[in-house]
């Protein structure tokens, strides 16, 4: 019997690990700013084509003025933009191969729901007679069939936001940005456009930025995630390295839920550190860290509620275990989230699936109980 | 009751202001002229009771109206009054355009400078601003002082009393009833529309022409009403600016009403000039209504 040999990775997309791959975009050194207001900070990151490129960040961080800098509505005031390795700053919006969905969806009052699609078709040199079959093609997609003949005003805010979406896709753009663009769709809706999204770079190659303040679908659909602060991009790594090592206190903080643990890191050799983490609390300990800390530096442990396991009695084969008293217990129907004191007061979140229907309430408020962790669960971070 | 209330207080405003005092002209319309005081008869009488106003009644009829048809003065005046305020809606359309255009697109602060600087006009009276222009657009005015000193010219040109004054002194006084609307449509526009129209392809003019130019259109026919209907009537402009080669109905009935002392044929004139400009207003407040809805 002829075996097949496994082939890790050979259809992992990861371009940007390959140093020969061209980026369709490229930040150079770029920086934004309104007056002496400063939106971006010297932003320098490589896009490339196919990515499904998510940015992700806290309100007035800089998201939108990224997408307008590629949308051609903003001029860098220093750095330089290139798309497919050209300086776009001369390049009027319109003759950019790039759509933009806006956030405030800017669909066209006076024309029909068929017509404000049908907008950026009559203006490129797609023939006549294909225009209809590609804008019914986007009603249909978007579920907008029963509403083409209405104007905007007559239809809900979820169906807009649609209906700018529907436009942006229509030309097929090498370069789509989509700033914020299911937000306002129910969570079906919005799961089932994602993965219509997903099919759609699949199936064309469209390059994709989108700007989201949903967690779960930057990690659903992105390729990649850069996490902004304040104009400057805090880390950009897949959608599981963000999550799981993260560089920064503030990244940690921002994705997901996290315990921060403010202690001061010893130094074993070998990727493993104790972290003292004050008299009353036993030290926690961490393997398989990649940073060099020296001993005495001040650092934050930062792990996720799901990797922390509450037992009634203290386990044996986990390197940390912390004992406290459970204050509180969250029922989220899939699992239930403990708030667990430890000794110092620091609080502690752990969740845990609810596996079995009936739950054995197997801890309730005020139990004494062991909160415990493998030494490679959480990760080390000095920023 | 308070609806009645509501509903009756506009209403007796018209009724006192619009309907009686149409009623009356419309009781002299059909009258004939005498020289009298007032010079038209006949006159209600209510000490005769019923006999005299069964007599008043008689004594109308449509005299005036039939002698209007037959002057072919009165029609060529109408028709002339109606070119005249087609082509300067027209002319005070292009000349407002821009000028709203610039002033929505002007930073917000300086905005109701700008508008102030529009209305400001309002404030002197509006005679001694037709008159003024008699002074710039005379053979020896300042234009013509102007266009001979930096040499465009080697002769004055007759401007005052022809129709090009009519034009000008009407675009002029009525510019501000253009540009009010025209730049409250365009301040509404948002212009993250034209970024979305030069995103999906267009080039600015396209975008201006697919995007700016048919979300004004509501301001475009408010203006062009609002200018078109008093141009229609108007009579100091030409009186003033266009000597006796501008004809216009407003003129001929001023003309009716205090050379001829002939009210009734006056009036007849007024009448019929309504009758023309209700369509006029109908459509206005149509547009008006439908704007309102496309709003609320
Ligand atoms: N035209 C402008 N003039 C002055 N400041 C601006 C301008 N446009 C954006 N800014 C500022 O730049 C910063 C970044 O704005 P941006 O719209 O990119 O934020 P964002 O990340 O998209 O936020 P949100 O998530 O709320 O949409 C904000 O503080 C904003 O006030
Ligand atoms: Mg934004």
């Amino acid at each position: 019997m002829a075996q097949t040999k496994p082939m890790p990775h050979a259809d992992v997309f990861e371009p940007w690990k390959d140093p020969k791959a061209e980026p369709l975009i490229r930040f150079r050194n770029v920086t934004k700013r309104f007056g002496d207001f400063t939106a971006i900070d010297d932003l320098t990151i490589d896009i490339y084509e196919r990515e499904f490129f998510a940015l992700l960040g806290p309100s007035g961080c800089g998201k939108t003025t990224i997408m307008r800098m590629l949308a051609g509505f903003e001029t860098p005031t220093e750095g330089v933009i290139e798309l497919g390795g050209r300086d776009i700053a001369n390049v009027p919006p319109n003759l950019r191969p790039v759509n933009m969905m806006f956030q405030s969806y800017a669909l066209f009052p006076h024309l029909s729901v068929y017509d404000n699609i049908a907008f950026g078709l009559k203006r490129s040199d797609m023939p006549k007679s294909e225009i209809a079959g590609r804008v019914e093609e986007m009603l249909r997609l978007t579920r907008l069939e029963k509403f083409a003949k209405r104007k905007p005003h007559m239809i809900s805010g979820g169906q807009r936001q649609r209906v700018a979406l529907a436009r942006s896709l229509a030309k097929a753009p090498k370069l789509l940005l989509l700033d914020e663009p299911l937000g306002a769709l129910d969570k079906k809706l919005r799961e089932e456009t994602q993965f219509e999204l997903m099919d759609i770079q699949e199936t064309t190659g469209t390059t994709f930025v989108i700007v989201t303040h949903d967690q779960e679908e930057a990690m659903t659909v992105a390729s990649r995630v850069a996490v902004m602060d304040h104009g400057k991009i805090k880390q950009v790594d897949t959608p599981a390295n963000i999550y799981e090592a993260p560089n920064s206190v503030y990244v940690a903080d921002f994705i997901g839920d996290v315990n921060l643990i403010r202690g001061t890191a010893e130094n074993l050799g070998g990727g493993s550190y104790r972290i003292d983490v004050g008299e009353d609390s036993r030290a926690i300990d961490v393997s398989e860290c990649d940073a060099e800390i020296a001993t005495g530096t001040p650092v934050t442990f930062a792990i996720r509620p799901e990797k922390i396991l509450v037992t009634k009695e203290p386990p044996e084969d986990r390197a940390n275990a912390l004992e406290g008293t459970i204050i509180d217990i969250g029922y989220l129907g899939n699992l239930s989230t403990y708030h667990v004191e430890l000794p110092g007061g620091q609080m502690v979140k752990a969740a845990m699936t609810n596996s079995s229907r009936i739950s054995r309430r197997a801890f309730t408020w005020e139990d004494k109980v062991w909160l415990s962790f493998r030494a490679s669960a959480g990760v080390v971070l000095t920023e | 009751m308070k609806r009645l209330a509501v509903i009756l207080l506009p209403y007796s405003w018209l009724v006192a202001l619009f309907l009686v005092p149409f009623v009356i002209v419309v009781k002299i319309s059909l009258s004939d002229t005498e020289l009298a005081i007032p010079p038209y008869t006949p006159t209600l009488d209510f000490s005769q009771g019923w006999e005299g106003l069964k007599s008043f009644f008689a004594a109308l009829d449509f005299e005036n109206f039939v002698f209007l048809s037959t002057d072919d003065l009165y029609w060529k005046a109408y028709l002339s009054s109606l070119k005249i305020a087609l082509i300067s809606t027209f002319a005070a359309l292009l000349v407002a355009y821009p000028l709203a255009y610039g002033m929505a697109r002007a930073p917000v602060e300086w905005r109701p400078t700008l508008m102030m600087l529009v209305i400001l006009p309002f404030w002197s009276s509006f005679l001694i601003r037709v008159y003024s222009w008699k002074a710039i657009l005379a053979n020896e005015g300042l234009l013509n002082q102007f266009l001979l000193w930096i040499g465009v010219i080697d002769s004055p040109l007759t401007i005052l009393n022809t129709p090009t004054a009519v034009y000008i002194g009407i675009v002029y006084t009525y510019l501000p009833f253009m540009v009010l609307p025209l730049y409250s449509a365009l301040e509404k526009l948002d212009g993250s529309l034209l970024e979305a129209a030069e995103d999906l392809g267009c080039t600015r003019f396209q975008a201006f022409w697919l995007v700016t130019f048919p979300l004004s259109r509501n301001g475009i026919i408010a203006g062009c009403f609002l200018v078109f209907i008093p141009v229609m009537g108007e009579f100091v402009i030409p009186a003033l600016l266009g000597g006796s080669q501008t004809l216009m109905i407003g003129k001929v009935l001023w003309e009716e009403f205090f050379s001829n002392r002939d009210w009734p044929v006056a009036s007849a004139v007024a009448v019929i000039l309504l009758a023309l400009l209700v369509v006029p207003i109908v459509l206005f407040q149509r547009n008006e209504e439908k704007q309102r809805e496309a709003e609320g």
